[in-house]
């Protein structure tokens, strides 16, 4: 049997593409106010004065609410935990400003067009204090006291006695790799509707992970969780930075205690700039010594991110070099660079997303040292096992991967690098691409009717990877029913909570549960029929022991039973893990890529592109396939264009839109990005033997991008992105 | 953003009358006005909707042998018109070149040339010291981030590149803008409208009060002419630089050149010297790579744009092949 | 050049401000007042729009100052149009205004009189989706679905203005429409298998 499932059409096609899937701005309630934050145009120090007398003469605005007209965050706050909750600084707690474009009045009125004037109606002053530029501070070593980003992966690592081995190595390569601050720009801004009836607050959200919500919104005002709910049935995008709670959630409701009425909050473009997280700058200092043969002898990796002041936000970019390949001597150190500056976030794809643009550069230029292809300097050194923890990975095709890429590409046959096309050079590029898996804690119910068919719950939120509509296969292979007989009822907290959708962990961790609950469904059915489960098979709406058949209808009524429930829960201690204990799970794969560079005028296109993939079992090639290609997409957006430039006079983004931000467009991106899967089961992941897919795709590409400029003209750039300045030669 | 009052003008006459009032501005496209008044670059008290004027949209011959296109034309009728397209490739190039096809389908042909500067700085919504936005402010761009900004006429009071495409193939084909207002209408050469910051840093344009634009003329039919736009994406961006080519050939020697920049000054910025010492050269010859060095001169980078002044003269090198190879 | 960047004399200043707007008079300081009564008759702080959405005649009042986009999401419940960054930089809020594709938030809703407008919601005839919808589906050309009724109506203005003809015109002629999920060669694969089906 294949591994790669049926590529069945996503669930919420039809209301997708005729404009009926709502999303959190899309929600209005009788009575709601409009709201529109006033942000600091300062980057350090307090709030002098606001003046809201101009715009509360304006028609339509209700009310401008400031600092001490919010309710006191509660102190059941003091007991959250960051992450989730992004951070702990909420602004408008008092009149200290932490960074540019930190919330500092909210206006609220009956229309949009109202609130929006009255927020360029209110008059802040300020007493500016010295600000910290970030990207110019000395790095300086985590503070675990500053937040709970520290404790997601480790500071420092060490195995064996690098510096000693640097010295033997036959070829050693070092460099300095630095990637600019991202914004996600999700196409979809953060929103949220938040409502109140007495003591219990209702919040449609744009949101990843709505339990995380529903606690901190619950501590935010000393309340029960189930006082609070939320909903997100769909989510315009999120690329992690809609993963953790915003402090903008928590004013909405805040907004919305004090006026009594629903507060409707739609950021603005511009907001998504200071109020929600970006992929930090990072600069990485990489040295790699190798054998005559190539074998990597030893690995030193040195990562430095921005923050802000309050928490340490690490990217944790030292992954990849102690988790891709085999080497006895490894050290790794992450430092922070703290500035006034929103704090950074998890985004597409953080950790081995830097990571791999570093060392995947890397070991481009150690392969040119040694004289290796890359490909055969990465199988010198396979990580047969864990290196971090010697254990056997879960499962590892990367070998078989690196082949299939490798042939698809025609990576052994490419054309020279530097080959005219006309004015363009070609080069060619590959590299590693790799993700770690992480599993969340996450409970789902399985339903099955009387009439043949079967629905799940969750509130689990499905941000376009596709969830609802694999989930509703995996359902329907359990209970032996067409997928279209499936249903998905998700994105509510009144249901059973879900993990979070990030981190490439849906499918293991929800997908675990469901697997649970489905085969539970199944198990009551036979016991229903008086079969002994281990005889029956579901197949077309039947339960079949032998030769016998009876339909589900027939066994239900029979019954009298109207429906059949069952409950599924990964539970994980500790809220996240890595996988099954004893067996580090990671999934793999090589990005390969032909490029265009035109060095007279400094352009860089994208020719084509193959991505193969050892991931475990694929549930649905169809989804998988546009995750990867969305992946790599996005690969190609942070290696070519970019970039989000603190400015530092000013202490602020230097641009906060949608143009002078550039992203890749549609004319960016060649029709041939091919997509393959090595043909797995990860018996040893999960009952589904899947592993991890979409967050993987973003790995590697930047890398790879950078050593096809290389190959195409001569020049190794270090820095993202690749832009024309970089390039062009006389 | 601030509540105006809003009329439709009937006619140009009526238009130019309305435009009178105090705090009026005019909308057409709109592509540009309502992000101004979003952003807090301008906040009229009225605006005046043109589009509904007669008499100012389309595309005609002249006896002469040239075209008069109405202001009110859309970017994406006029690249499309017959008459463009096949009479002067470079300016259908340009247009298309332009923005993003829904954006072309609003914007128009007389309003895309009093777009402004796409300066961060000046299109900041914090408060930003730019001679652009108050006057007397400062410039931020010169001592801070300006890799896209001028190479040709910049002064410290301003460095900011003019980016619209339109305008570029129009100064290589010295079109002309036909500008009423209530005394009479005049014809002003295409790179003269906008205003060089040595003349002064605050102005975009030299358009008054109750001046309109209603339509644009240039000249003999440019078949051998191509319009190149260099940046970091492939559509859908404003340009690093673009240039402009128009030229005259018999056989592989030219015998007219006219060349323009687009992304590089506050105008479209015509190479001079280097359309008079291109005369009689021929494509691809060294004497022809020095003709366009010697456009390049008087070019002066920022602290970190020097690169620009390389992909310019490459560009321009690149547009005269492509030019000619229209013939 | 000046090295005093304040160094502006006041003549040139003061015609400097007199010519700052586009083709047009300009801008005393701003008052936040409303601005109707300084307006001369002509000149309306309210205005009556009738218009035809999706086939159905609509007459709405509008502040001038309401786009398209707002009064469409806002007024009329339309929500199927997005907002994705309000400046005409992303194209979520595409529709067709005449049968052209256009960014509905940089039109005044008050310009829109005697327009035609067609929104996502107009376009699937009952339960049967429109072409370019069902290749939409057919292609997994989304994954968060947050641009795709931009997407979808910027491609049936794509199909219908010609720029359908190669998958490279139709990348090109689809660059107006952001897609962070990145789902671009499903896009173009999907607008031209609609074009093909259409034509």
């Amino acid at each position: 049997m294949s591994n790669l499932g049926e590529p069945v059409p996503r669930s919420d096609g039809k209301i997708k593409v005729n404009g009926s899937a709502r999303f959190a701005a899309d929600q209005s309630l009788p009575g709601q106010l409009h709201a529109v934050f006033v942000s600091s145009t300062i980057p350090a120090g307090r709030v002098a004065n606001i003046d809201t007398g101009l715009a509360l003469g304006l028609p339509g605005v209700v009310r401008v609410l400031v600092a001490g007209d919010l309710p006191p965050l509660h102190a059941d706050f003091n007991e959250t935990m960051v992450p989730p909750l992004a951070t702990k600084s909420i602004p408008m707690q008092s009149d200290e400003i932490l960074h540019e474009g930190q919330p500092i009045a909210i206006v609220l009125a009956e229309t949009l067009e109202a609130a929006e004037a009255g927020a360029r109606a209110v008059r802040a002053t300020y007493a500016p204090a010295p600000y910290i530029n970030p990207e110019a501070a000395a790095p300086d070593a985590v503070d675990p006291e500053r937040g709970g980003y520290s404790y997601l992966d480790a500071s420092e690592f060490l195995k064996g006695d690098p510096e000693a081995a640097m010295t033997s190595a036959a070829h050693v390569v070092q460099a300095e790799y630095a990637q600019p601050t991202r914004h996600a720009n999700p196409m979809e801004p953060s929103a949220i509707l938040a409502s109140w009836s007495g003591d219990n607050l209702t919040v449609y959200d744009s949101v990843q992970h709505l339990p995380a919500v529903q606690a901190n919104l619950a501590a935010t005002f000393g309340l029960e969780r189930a006082a609070v709910r939320v909903i997100s049935p769909h989510t315009g995008g999120g690329f992690g930075v809609k993963g953790y709670v915003w402090p903008h959630e928590l004013l909405a409701a805040m907004a919305a205690r004090v006026m009594r009425r629903p507060v409707k909050l739609v950021l603005t473009r511009r907001d998504m700039y200071g109020m929600v997280g970006t992929q930090p700058r990072v600069t990485q200092e990489i040295r790699l010594g190798a054998d005559s043969t190539g074998k990597l002898v030893s690995m030193t990796h040195v990562v430095s991110n921005v923050t802000g002041l309050t928490e340490d936000y690490i990217e944790f970019a030292t992954v990849p070099s102690r988790s891709f390949y085999a080497c006895d001597n490894i050290s790794n150190l992450q430092l922070v660079r703290r500035g006034n500056m929103t704090l950074p976030t998890y985004m597409r794809s953080p950790a081995e997303g830097p990571g791999s643009w570093a060392l995947g550069s890397a070991m481009d230029e150690l392969a040119r040292a040694v004289g290796m292809d890359p490909i055969d300097l990465r199988l010198a050194s396979y990580a047969e096992v864990d290196p971090v923890s010697g254990d056997p990975w879960s499962s590892k095709k990367l070998r078989e991967a690196y082949a299939l890429g490798s042939e698809r590409f025609g990576w052994r046959s490419r054309p020279a690098g530097g080959t005219l096309d006309g004015h363009w050079r070609i080069g060619c590029g590959m590299a590693d691409c790799s993700q770690g898996v992480t599993r969340f804690g996450s409970t789902v119910r399985v339903l099955l009717k009387a009439d043949g068919t079967a629905r799940f719950e969750s509130s689990l939120c499905d941000v376009g990877q596709g969830p609802a509509t694999i989930f509703a296969q995996v359902v329907g292979e359990i209970l032996g029913l067409s997928p279209d007989r499936v249903h998905a009822v998700t994105g509510d907290t009144n249901l059973p909570p879900a993990g979070p959708t990030y981190g490439s962990a849906t499918t293991i961790s929800t997908g675990t549960a469901l697997h649970q609950a489905a085969t539970a469904v199944r198990d009551r059915l036979a016991r229903l029929c008086g079969w002994p489960v281990a005889e029956i098979a579901m197949r077309g709406g039947s339960i079949v022991r032998g030769t016998e058949s009876r339909t589900i209808e027939a066994v239900l009524s029979e019954a009298g039973v109207s429906e059949l429930s069952g409950d599924g829960a990964l539970e994980i201690e500790n809220y996240a893990d890595a996988g099954l204990p004893g067996f580090p799970a990671r999934s793999f794969g090589a990005i390969f890529v032909e490029v265009g560079v035109d060095p007279e005028l400094g352009l860089l296109r994208l020719r084509r592109a193959t991505g193969a993939y050892s991931v475990g079992r694929i549930l649905n090639a169809r989804t998988a396939r546009s995750q990867m290609i969305g992946g790599i997409v996005w690969g190609w957006g942070q290696a070519a264009m970019e970039a989000s430039h603190f400015e530092p006079s000013l202490g602020r983004w230097h641009a906060k839109d949608l143009a002078n931000v550039v992203l890749p467009v549609n004319a960016d991106i060649p029709p041939e990005i091919d997509i393959a899967f090595v043909d797995e089961f990860d018996p040893n992941a999960g009952p589904l033997g899947v592993r991890s897919v979409g967050t993987m795709a973003a790995t590697g590409v930047a890398a790879a991008v950078a050593n096809a400029v290389y190959d195409a003209i001569g020049i190794r750039v270090r820095e993202l992105p690749i832009t024309p300045d970089k390039l062009v030669q006389g | 953003m601030r509540n105006f009052s809003y009329a439709q003008a009937t006619s140009r006459a009526d238009a130019i009358a309305l435009l009178q009032q105090p705090e009026t501005m005019s909308i057409a496209g709109g592509t540009e006005l309502l992000n101004w008044k979003r952003i807090g670059i301008v906040e009229p008290a009225r605006v005046v909707d043109i589009t509904g004027i007669p008499d100012m949209e389309g595309v005609e011959a002249l006896p002469n042998g040239g075209v008069r296109i109405g202001a009110l034309t859309k970017l994406n009728d006029v690249a499309q018109h017959a008459l463009i397209r096949d009479a002067y490739p470079v300016f259908s190039q340009a247009i298309l070149k332009a923005a993003s096809a829904q954006i072309r389908n609003l914007a128009t042909i007389g309003g895309n040339p009093l777009q402004r500067v796409r300066c961060a700085y000046f299109r900041a919504e914090e408060p930003t010291p730019c001679n652009k936005r108050v006057a007397g402010s400062g410039c931020s761009a010169v001592a801070g981030i300006h890799d896209k900004h001028a190479i040709f006429g910049w002064t410290e009071d301003c460095v900011a590149v003019h980016p619209a495409d339109p305008p570029v193939a129009l100064a290589a084909l010295d079109a002309a803008y036909v500008i009423e207002n209530a005394k009479g209408v005049r014809r002003v050469p295409v790179q003269d409208i906008h205003v060089m910051p040595s003349e002064n840093p605050a102005w975009h344009n030299i358009l008054g009060n109750g001046d309109l634009i209603t339509a644009i003329e240039i000249g003999a039919a440019a078949t051998t002419s191509a319009y190149l736009k260099i940046r970091e994406r492939e559509s859908f961006e404003y340009a690093t630089v673009s240039a402009a080519v128009a030229l005259d050939l018999d056989g592989d020697v030219i015998r007219r050149a006219r060349i323009a920049l687009g992304s590089v000054a506050m105008r479209p910025w015509r190479l001079n010297a280097t359309e008079q010492q291109l005369v009689g050269q021929r494509i691809g010859s060294s004497e022809a790579v020095a003709a366009v060095d010697a456009g390049f001169v008087d070019a002066r980078p920022l602290s970190s744009n020097a690169y620009k002044i390389t992909i310019a003269r490459n560009a321009t090198l690149r547009a005269i092949e492509l030019a000619a190879r229209a013939a | 050049m000046s090295d005093h960047p304040g160094k502006i004399s006041r003549r040139t200043f003061m015609r400097g401000t007199a010519t700052v707007a586009a083709g047009v008079a300009v801008i005393g300081a701003p008052t936040e007042a409303g601005a109707q009564d300084l307006a001369p008759s002509r000149f309306s702080s309210s205005v009556t729009v009738r218009f035809e959405i999706n086939g159905v005649d609509h007459v709405l009042d509008v502040e001038p100052r309401t786009t398209l986009l707002d009064a469409v999401r806002e007024r009329l419940q339309l929500t199927g149009t997005k907002k994705g960054c309000n400046r005409g930089e992303c194209g979520a809020c595409t529709v067709l205004m005449d049968d052209r594709r256009v960014n509905s938030c940089l039109i005044l809703a008050a310009s829109t009189d005697g327009r035609k407008i067609t929104t996502i919601e107009g376009l699937a005839d009952g339960p049967v989706l429109h072409p370019v919808q069902q290749a939409f589906i057919d292609h997994d050309a989304f994954q968060c679905g947050f641009c795709t009724s931009g997407q979808i109506m910027s491609a049936v203005g794509c199909i219908a203005e010609g720029h359908a003809g190669s998958n490279a015109e139709i990348r090109e002629w689809m660059s107006g429409n952001l897609c962070r999920c990145s789902a671009y060669p499903q896009i173009a694969a999907a607008v031209e298998a609609a074009a093909g089906e259409i034509v």
